[in-house]
């Protein structure tokens, strides 16, 4: 009860701050947290997915969203809400992650939120139970825990004001700047905070003085209270009421600044925009008397007030505290120039994804060609029937005889005396939208298709007013009646052993249209195998983006390369095996037209 | 400051703007000019033929009140109603030629406290407007604590400020009403006194008003009074504020409007004012605010909190060692991770302000700070060492004493650097970090 932040407490951080951020992560390192309390980032004007930050020497990569609403859907465990917006958009994002119902607690840096917003927000927050701190703030940390961006400053001074760990002090603040003061007096003059929170200045602040005190009341970790005040509004009344009524028991040291108000009658705005004093009992100088006179621990001035902490916490008589081992953050750090995310050569033995290369190479371990394509290409344990059927792509597309140009090219190139390697990648740049590509297109095309539930001619219109024929539709020989035994063969595999075939489903209902015109507009083998990727990727549980994600980077295209190459490398071999003469086309082949060119 | 004053006529001119859309039963003229001289006053009435046309009444629009009081509303020339635009134009240049007295409270028809003295520099101008008293009604409103509050009553002008309690109906609404809750709470409130006749017509110009208020992001907004007579309407004064941190989504809706300082205030040297400037156009803040440029002790402080525990402790230590409040020269802060070009900026002006005035005790520089969340102490104070070297024979001259605490990222360097340049030019230093106690800087160098 009544503690803020955890250990493993992890935030989405809106906006991509990166030093604030690096700052948590060194913190987090210093405590020994087992995660980042950052989870996600929302950074929306960025392309990249992911950004680096140090965590120790080590960098970890922490994922990048455009939006709140995916950062909460790709980190649902993140219940804290760091948001960064400016003060032009900070209501905003505050308001839809509150309709979210995603977080705990929700902290706001900017200052200078319309007034009217900022009350408004602060209210709706309250209706749905969710601390806010801030606006205006610097944050709050819970040393040992969780720290929010750039409260403690640098690292240095975080341990200086024993900050990495519990103290027994609960620490309340207008001020960003005097927080961090506070939390060193107190470490000099006591053991530390507990837990610490500045409220922020901004005239209209979502959890006020009362509110986090009276967690603090409830956390057995503080044993007192630290208030720091400010000339203008009401809010330290609402303490007093609180010590008066018995609400809260624990002791607390509080002072009010801005007594220089007194000599200047009127105009003078000192300190915050909440800092305004109005009335008589707004000022620092009448709060301070009645603090006092409600029994709360007020020193004679600000320069007392170590010398007041330093009294009550040596009559509470609290044991010291262990200091914990700490690990410390590196002074230089290099940024890595790669990241690899699939195989690690650095342990005994190379792995895999995680796995030994000898626990999926030998035929004892039962694993195949699918087993070790799901793990580095997917970094996935995928099922047997799915890397059976990319097995079965992989044999069925890896060779289609020498006169297709992808293996022509290689033929021609070996036959030029050039190396395996060589001949290889002459084949294979052939590969491309016109050679091999209709396997991306169909699932492409098709998944279009099926996503935005058109019907088969509906499918046909899009298409001619698209301009292009479809993909994966169509044999130069083969038709319904001769039927491609490839096609037949995947058909059958998917029949058999997919949990469900959804978009093939839908492509044959396509092919019934499409050969009611002409006899072999069938569904051919790059088109069988797009869709039934898109078929096993469903089944295995990737979402509509994911699969999106891998039909527009190539991966499709990729089963076609790995395939294709085993039969480019029969075709070259062949060739080096024949000791064939360099090829020359024959003349008569070619047409000649050549014009004399104009002068122009 | 979020809340700013601004000019009645201003505060006219955005109902004015937005009338039909908040009270479409409602006819408002909206005749009214806003003018420095009689000069300008008779130019207006080339366009504006009711100043010709109608007889005026003209007062100053500088953010005081009890003008009448004060004899600064001009409404009769022989007898009630009777000026012309000659004589209130040439009343205005009577009024601004040389320093006027104004008094701020009033016992009766008493003057009581201090009165201050300034120029009258704006004057409004508008038609006199016959009509009785029980036409005159008030309405304000603005925020208490957490909530709103709209003040009605059934009497306007000098009645309802001396007899609030007695005649003031208030009607709180909290944040998250619904307009229709707004609208059944007004109505379910109006004034008892109200005129029957007017009853209906005073419950729709509230629902007007208040909604206004809240729409246009005023702080607080005042007519009193307003006079209603059937569906004309007539704002006969005004006082408004406005929520400025609402500018930038108020940009059309409220139009051209200025902060003007208030009467009596001084006004703004160009120091503050270029300081102003700087802070509108950067990320930091820079804030700047002469108490007394005749002081002997000048603050540089980093902070908004830390500012104010400087000043407090200032005041208090210069009191308890034979000073006074008044040796406090200037108030402020950076903060915000200002950088090297704008600390220097900001360094520079108030150290040219410190060497203005001789004092024979010397001068007292305190460069002070909480320990930085995030701003770098070694690149602000490189800024600062910048403004040093320019400054270094004036400040010498002075006799200054510089006296610096500092903690944050990269303060060992920044107090190094600091000491370093200080004694390289001669000057009189004493640095410290955070291990020294935040505001511990005032008393060594008050009590030295």
């Amino acid at each position: 009860m009544g503690v803020l932040f955890t250990k493993d407490t992890q935030a989405i951080f809106w906006n991509n701050n990166k030093s604030a951020i690096q700052r948590m992560l060194d913190y987090d390192y210093t405590i020994g947290r087992e995660k980042p309390s950052v989870a996600g980032i929302v950074a929306p004007t960025s392309s990249n997915k992911f950004d680096k930050f140090f965590y120790g020497a080590d960098e970890v990569m922490i994922p990048l969203y455009k939006n709140t609403a995916e950062a909460v859907a790709g980190q649902p465990q993140a219940d804290v809400l760091l948001n960064f917006a400016s003060f032009r958009t900070a209501y905003d994002v505050t308001m839809e992650a509150l309709n979210m119902d995603a977080f705990k607690t929700i902290m706001i840096t900017a200052e200078g939120i319309p007034e009217r917003l900022a009350r408004g927000m602060n209210q709706f927050a309250k209706s749905k139970n969710v601390t806010v701190i801030g606006p205006a703030t610097v944050g709050g940390i819970v040393p040992g825990a969780f720290k929010i961006a750039n409260v403690g400053g640098t690292i240095e001074n975080i341990v200086n004001s024993k900050l990495h760990r519990a103290g027994s002090a609960g620490l309340v603040t207008r001020s960003g700047g005097l927080f961090n003061e506070l939390s060193n007096i107190i470490s000099i003059n006591a053991d530390g905070i507990a837990e610490g929170i500045a409220i922020g200045g901004d005239r209209f602040v979502g959890s006020v003085f009362i509110d986090n005190m009276l967690r603090m009341e409830e956390n057995p970790q503080v044993k007192y209270m630290v208030l720091l005040g400010e000339v203008g509004g009401t809010e330290e009344y609402k303490v007093i009421e609180a010590v008066k009524s018995g609400k809260i028991t624990k002791p607390v040291i509080a002072w009010c600044i801005g007594t220089i108000a007194e000599h200047f009658s009127t105009g003078v705005q000192f300190g915050h925009a909440g800092a305004s004093a109005n009335a008589e009992m707004e000022t620092a100088v009448y709060k301070n008397k009645a603090m006092a006179e409600a029994g709360i621990h007020v020193p004679a001035s600000f320069n007392d007030l170590p010398a007041k902490i330093a009294e009550v916490f040596q009559s509470l008589n609290i044991p010291a505290i262990e200091e914990p081992k700490l690990n410390i953050v590196p002074k230089n750090r290099k940024s890595k120039n790669f990241i690899c995310t699939i195989s690690d050569d650095r342990g005994e033995e190379a792995t895999y994804a995680g796995f030994p290369i000898s626990s999926v190479a030998t035929p004892d371990t039962g694993k195949g060609i699918g087993d070790v394509v799901s793990l580095l290409w997917f970094k996935k344990q995928y099922p047997k029937w799915a890397t059976d059927f990319i097995e079965t792509v992989m044999k069925t597309v890896a060779d289609h005889g020498p006169a297709v140009s992808g293996a022509h090219n290689a033929k021609v190139t070996a036959r030029a005396g050039k190396s395996v390697v060589e001949s290889l990648v002459t084949g294979l740049l052939t590969i491309g939208p016109r050679f091999g590509g209709a396997i991306d297109g169909a699932a492409q095309y098709f998944k279009y298709a099926d996503d935005n539930n058109l019907s088969p001619k509906e499918f046909l219109k899009y298409m001619k007013s698209e301009g292009v024929p479809i993909p994966g539709i169509g044999h130069r020989i083969k038709s319904l009646r001769n039927p491609d035994l490839r096609v037949e063969g995947l058909k059958k595999f998917a029949n058999e052993h997919f949990p469900s075939t959804p978009l093939l489903d839908y492509a044959l209902t396509v092919e019934q249209l499409t050969t009611s015109k002409k006899d072999n507009l069938i569904l051919n083998v790059d088109g069988t195998i797009g869709i039934l990727m898109v078929d096993m990727w469903r089944a295995l549980g990737y979402s509509e983006t994911e699969i999106d994600e891998f039909i527009s980077s190539g991966t499709l295209n990729a089963f076609f390369i790995v395939g294709r190459s085993i039969g480019f490398i029969g075709h070259i071999l062949d060739e080096k095996r024949l000791a064939m003469p360099m090829f020359r086309h024959p003349m008569d082949d070619i047409l000649y037209d050549v014009e004399v060119a104009e002068e122009i | 400051m979020a809340q700013k004053s601004i000019r009645e006529f201003d505060a006219k001119s955005i109902l004015a703007k937005h009338w039909d859309k908040y009270f479409p039963n409602f006819s408002y003229a909206y005749e009214t000019v806003l003018v420095e001289s009689g000069e300008e006053l008779t130019k207006c009435a080339d366009e504006k033929s009711w100043l010709k046309e109608k007889n005026l009444v003209a007062k100053p629009d500088m953010l005081f009140g009890k003008r009448g009081k004060n004899g600064l509303v001009l409404f009769r020339d022989q007898a009630v109603g009777d000026v012309k635009l000659a004589k209130a134009s040439s009343w205005i240049d009577e009024k601004a030629d040389g320093k006027q007295k104004v008094f701020f409270s009033f016992d009766g028809d008493t003057p009581t406290g201090e009165a201050k003295e300034d120029l009258l520099t704006h004057f409004v101008v508008e038609p006199f407007t016959p009509h009785t008293q029980d036409e005159e009604y008030y309405i304000s409103a603005t925020v208490v604590r957490d909530d709103d509050v709209l003040f009605m009553s059934a009497e306007g002008g000098i009645e309802v400020e001396e007899g609030w309690d007695e005649k003031v109906t208030e009607v709180k609404f909290s944040i998250t009403d619904s307009e229709e809750e707004i609208e059944k709470k007004i109505l379910a409130s109006i004034p008892a006194d109200v005129k029957e006749e007017d009853k209906e017509n005073f419950g729709k110009f509230a629902v007007g008003f208040f909604k206004a208020y809240r729409e246009l992001n005023f702080a607080y907004l005042e007519i009193n009074p307003f006079v209603m007579q059937g569906t004309k309407i007539e704002l006969l004064d005004m006082v408004a504020k406005l929520d400025d941190t609402a500018g930038f989504m108020m940009v059309d809706e409220w139009g051209d409007v200025a902060y003007p300082t208030a009467f009596g205030m001084e006004e703004k040297s160009p120091e503050v004012k270029a300081i102003e400037e700087a802070d509108a156009k950067s990320g930091a803040s820079l804030k700047l605010t002469m108490l007394n440029p005749k002081g002997r002790i000048w603050t540089m402080v980093a902070g908004g909190g830390a500012s104010v525990v400087y000043a407090d402790t200032i005041a208090d230590f210069a009191v308890a060692n034979g000073g006074q409040v008044s040796d406090l020269a200037n108030y402020g802060e950076y903060s915000g991770g200002p950088t090297t070009g704008e600390t220097k900026f900001y360094a520079d002006t108030v150290i040219d302000l410190m060497t203005r005035e001789k004092d024979e005790r010397g001068k007292i520089l305190i460069i002070g700070g909480a320990i930085a969340n995030f701003t770098d102490v070694a690149k602000t104070f490189t800024g600062i060492i910048q403004s040093f070297e320019q400054y270094a024979e004036k400040m010498k001259e002075h006799n200054t004493k510089i006296y610096v605490r500092r903690g944050g990222p990269n303060y060992e360097k920044g107090l190094k650097d600091i000491k370093e340049a200080a004694d390289r030019l001669g000057l009189y230093i004493e640095v410290y970090g955070p291990e020294t106690h935040v505001t511990d800087i005032v008393r060594m160098g008050l009590e030295a």
